[in-house]
C-alpha cells in the first residue's frame, strides 16, 4: 500500500491512489492497440493483455527484427527496430522505466545499467548486440520492500533532488563497490564524473557512496 | 539515424570479407565494423555517419592483453580500455598508457570501449558533428567553417587550409610515444603498421584519416620493450578535472643515465590534427642533463611549427608548459 499523506483529510479513492506512472502505463499499454506505427511489441512478456500486439503486428512494424534480452534475470523476446538501444528497449518495450534517458549520447550517464556486471552507458548499444549479455538495471538490484544498501544510503543522505539521475548515479556507484578505487572522496568524485547530476547534489551522492563503502 | 543490418562474423576472415566490398574504410564507409559503439553509435545518432550494414566484431576474440617475448606486450584490438588500463603488465612497464587511458572518458565510456575503436576514435570538432554546418571532413570540399568560427579546442600542429580538427585520443597519444605498431587483418593478409604511419595529416582530403582501406581489421597492436630504467609519464592539461578532452597533453618516455638524458620520447596531444610525436623535442633533449631548462628548450622545439587559428592560441605556451612539467614528472628520481 502506498503512503498516503497524514495531514490530507480527503482519503483517496482506490482510482487515485493508482500511481501517476502506473497510470501512464496502462494509458500507453491501451494505446498500443490501436496504435498501427508502434515500433516495437513485448512478443511474451505481456502476451497474456489482450491489448499486447500480436507477433504478426509486430512483425509488420517496417525492419522490425526479434531480440532476446536477459534483463534482471528474465529473458524478454520482443521485436524490435534494428536502431532501437538497449535504453529504448527497456523502457519503451519492456516497461522498465527506472533507466532513464538524458542526453542519449553517452554523456550524461542517465541511462547507466550493469552490462555482465559493469556499468555502461544503455543508449550506446544496440539492443540486437546484446542477446548473449546480462543486463541488470535499478529495477534489479533493490525493491521499494528491500532496498540496495545504496539505494537506501541516497535515502538516508539525500542524495538527490529532482531524482532524475539517481538511478544512474546509483548503479554507476553500485558498480563501484567493486572497482579499484581509491579511499578518498576525490577518487569517489572521479569514479562518478560520468555521472552528471543538473541539482548539483554531488556532496550528497558522494556521502552516500562513503557510507556504504564504510559498511563493508 | 538510418536503419542498417547487422552482420555477425564467426571469424576474422568473415569479417574482413563483409567490409571489403565498401568503397571505403574512412568517412562515410557504408559498411563499418562495430565494437564498444561509443564513438560509431553516437554519430550514427547525429546522421554523421550512416553505414547501411554494421559488422559485429564483438565475438572475435581479440581481447587478451599479453606479454611477448623479449619484454614487450600485445594488446587486442577488442581489449576494452578498462582492461587495459588495469592490467598489471601496463601497468608495471607502461604507466603512460593506463594513465592516458584512466584520464579520458568515464569509466561507463572505458568499459566499452576497445583499443581498436580508439585507435579510430573521431575529433570532437563542433562543425564535423553538426551536419547543418558545411564540413571538409565530413562532406568533402564543402568548407571548413571552424577556421574562421569556435576553434579554441581545435589544433595547432599539422593543419590545413582545409581541416584543423583535433584528434582526441588520449590512448593514441601514449601509444604513439611508445612506438606501438598497429597490426591489420586486410583483404589482401597481414600488415604490421608502425603508429607513426597510421595516421594521415589532413592535407587536401581531411576526409581520410588513416591508411587503412576497405576490409582492413585492427587485430592488436604490440609495444615494444622500453630501455632499462626507462620511466614514462601522462601529462593531460584540460578545462575540467575529469571527462573533459585535452587542451595539450603530453606522453613522455625517458631514460636518465649519469644525469643525462639517453632516451627520449615525446608525443603530444590535444594540440595536433594527429597524435603528435615531436622528433625535434627528442633530438634537443638528447645527451643533455635533465634540467628544467634543456627540457624548456624542448618544448619550444616541439611546437615550433605551431600555427594558432583565431581562438586557439594559449594552446601553444600551455602545451610548452604540459610538456615542460611532464618531463619534470619524468625524470624525477624516486
Amino acid at each position: 500500500m502506498a503512503p498516503i499523506d497524514e495531514k490530507d483529510p480527503q482519503p483517496l479513492t482506490s482510482l487515485e491512489r493508482i500511481s501517476r506512472r502506473v497510470f501512464l502505463t496502462r494509458a500507453g499499454a491501451a494505446g498500443v492497440a490501436t496504435a498501427t506505427a508502434a515500433v516495437a511489441a513485448p512478443l511474451s512478456a505481456q502476451a497474456q493483455a489482450p491489448t499486447a500486439a500480436a507477433p504478426t503486428e509486430a512483425a509488420a512494424v517496417p525492419g522490425a527484427v526479434p531480440v532476446t534480452l536477459k534483463v534482471n534475470g528474465s529473458t524478454h523476446r520482443v521485436m524490435v527496430d534494428p536502431r532501437a538501444t538497449v535504453l529504448d528497449t527497456l523502457r519503451e518495450t519492456l516497461s522498465l522505466t527506472g533507466t532513464k534517458k538524458g542526453c542519449d549520447h553517452g554523456q550524461c550517464g542517465a541511462c547507466t545499467v550493469h552490462l555482465n556486471g559493469r556499468r555502461v552507458n544503455s543508449c550506446l548499444l544496440f539492443a540486437t548486440m546484446h542477446q548473449n549479455d546480462e543486463i541488470t538495471t535499478i529495477e534489479g538490484i533493490g525493491t521499494p520492500e528491500k532496498l540496495h544498501p545504496m539505494q537506501a544510503a541516497f535515502v538516508q543522505e539525500d542524495g538527490y533532488q529532482c531524482g532524475y539521475c539517481t538511478s544512474g548515479q546509483i548503479m554507476s556507484a553500485v558498480a563501484l563497490l567493486k572497482e579499484p578505487v581509491g579511499a578518498d572522496d576525490a577518487s569517489v568524485r572521479e569514479a562518478l564524473s560520468g555521472n552528471i547530476c543538473r541539482c548539483g547534489a554531488y556532496p550528497n551522492i558522494v556521502a552516500a557512496v562513503q557510507a556504504v563503502r564504510h559498511m563493508a | 539515424m538510418h536503419t542498417f543490418e547487422l552482420i555477425t562474423p564467426a571469424s576474422v576472415t568473415e569479417a574482413v570479407k563483409a567490409q571489403a566490398g565498401s568503397p571505403t574504410a574512412q568517412q562515410g564507409a557504408p559498411v563499418r565494423f562495430i565494437a564498444g559503439g561509443t564513438n560509431l553509435v553516437d554519430f550514427m545518432k547525429l546522421n554523421v555517419e550512416t553505414p547501411r550494414q554494421l559488422v559485429d566484431i564483438n565475438r572475435l576474440g581479440l581481447d587478451r592483453v599479453e606479454a611477448l617475448p623479449g619484454g614487450g606486450v600485445k594488446i587486442g584490438a577488442l581489449a576494452r580500455n578498462t582492461d587495459v588500463a588495469q592490467h598489471e603488465l601496463i601497468k608495471a612497464r607502461y604507466p603512460v598508457l593506463s594513465e592516458a587511458i584512466l584520464s579520458g572518458a568515464t569509466v561507463q565510456l572505458r568499459n566499452l570501449a576497445t583499443t581498436g575503436g580508439n585507435l579510430l576514435q573521431k575529433t570532437r570538432c563542433v562543425y564535423y558533428r553538426d551536419t547543418a554546418f558545411a564540413c571538409n571532413k565530413r562532406n568533402p570540399g564543402s568548407g571548413c567553417p571552424a577556421i574562421e568560427g569556435h576553434n579554441r579546442m581545435l589544433a595547432v600542429l599539422g593543419t590545413s587550409e582545409h581541416c584543423i580538427a583535433t584528434n582526441p585520443s588520449d590512448q593514441n597519444v601514449a601509444l604513439t610515444a611508445l612506438e606501438a605498431t598497429v597490426h591489420v587483418t586486410g583483404a589482401k593478409g597481414e600488415r604490421a603498421i608502425p603508429i607513426a604511419e597510421f595516421y594521415v595529416l589532413p592535407g587536401a582530403t581531411p576526409e581520410r584519416e588513416t591508411v587503412l582501406a576497405p576490409g582492413d581489421l585492427i587485430t592488436h597492436v604490440t609495444i615494444p620493450a622500453l630501455p632499462d630504467g626507462a620511466k614514462s609519464v601522462y601529462l593531460k592539461l584540460r578545462d575540467r578535472a575529469s571527462y573533459e578532452f585535452a587542451l595539450a597533453s603530453a606522453a613522455i618516455v625517458t631514460q636518465v643515465s649519469g644525469g643525462r638524458i639517453s632516451f627520449a620520447r615525446v608525443a603530444m596531444g590535444g594540440v595536433g590534427t594527429v597524435p603528435w610525436r615531436s622528433h625535434e623535442a627528442e633530438k634537443a633533449l638528447l645527451g643533455k642533463a635533465a634540467t628544467r631548462e634543456n627540457f624548456r628548450a624542448a618544448a619550444e622545439a616541439a611546437l615550433h611549427g605551431a600555427k594558432p587559428q583565431t581562438q586557439n592560441g594559449f594552446k601553444v605556451e600551455l602545451a610548452k608548459r604540459c610538456v615542460t612539467h611532464a618531463l619534470t614528472l619524468a625524470t624525477k628520481q624516486a
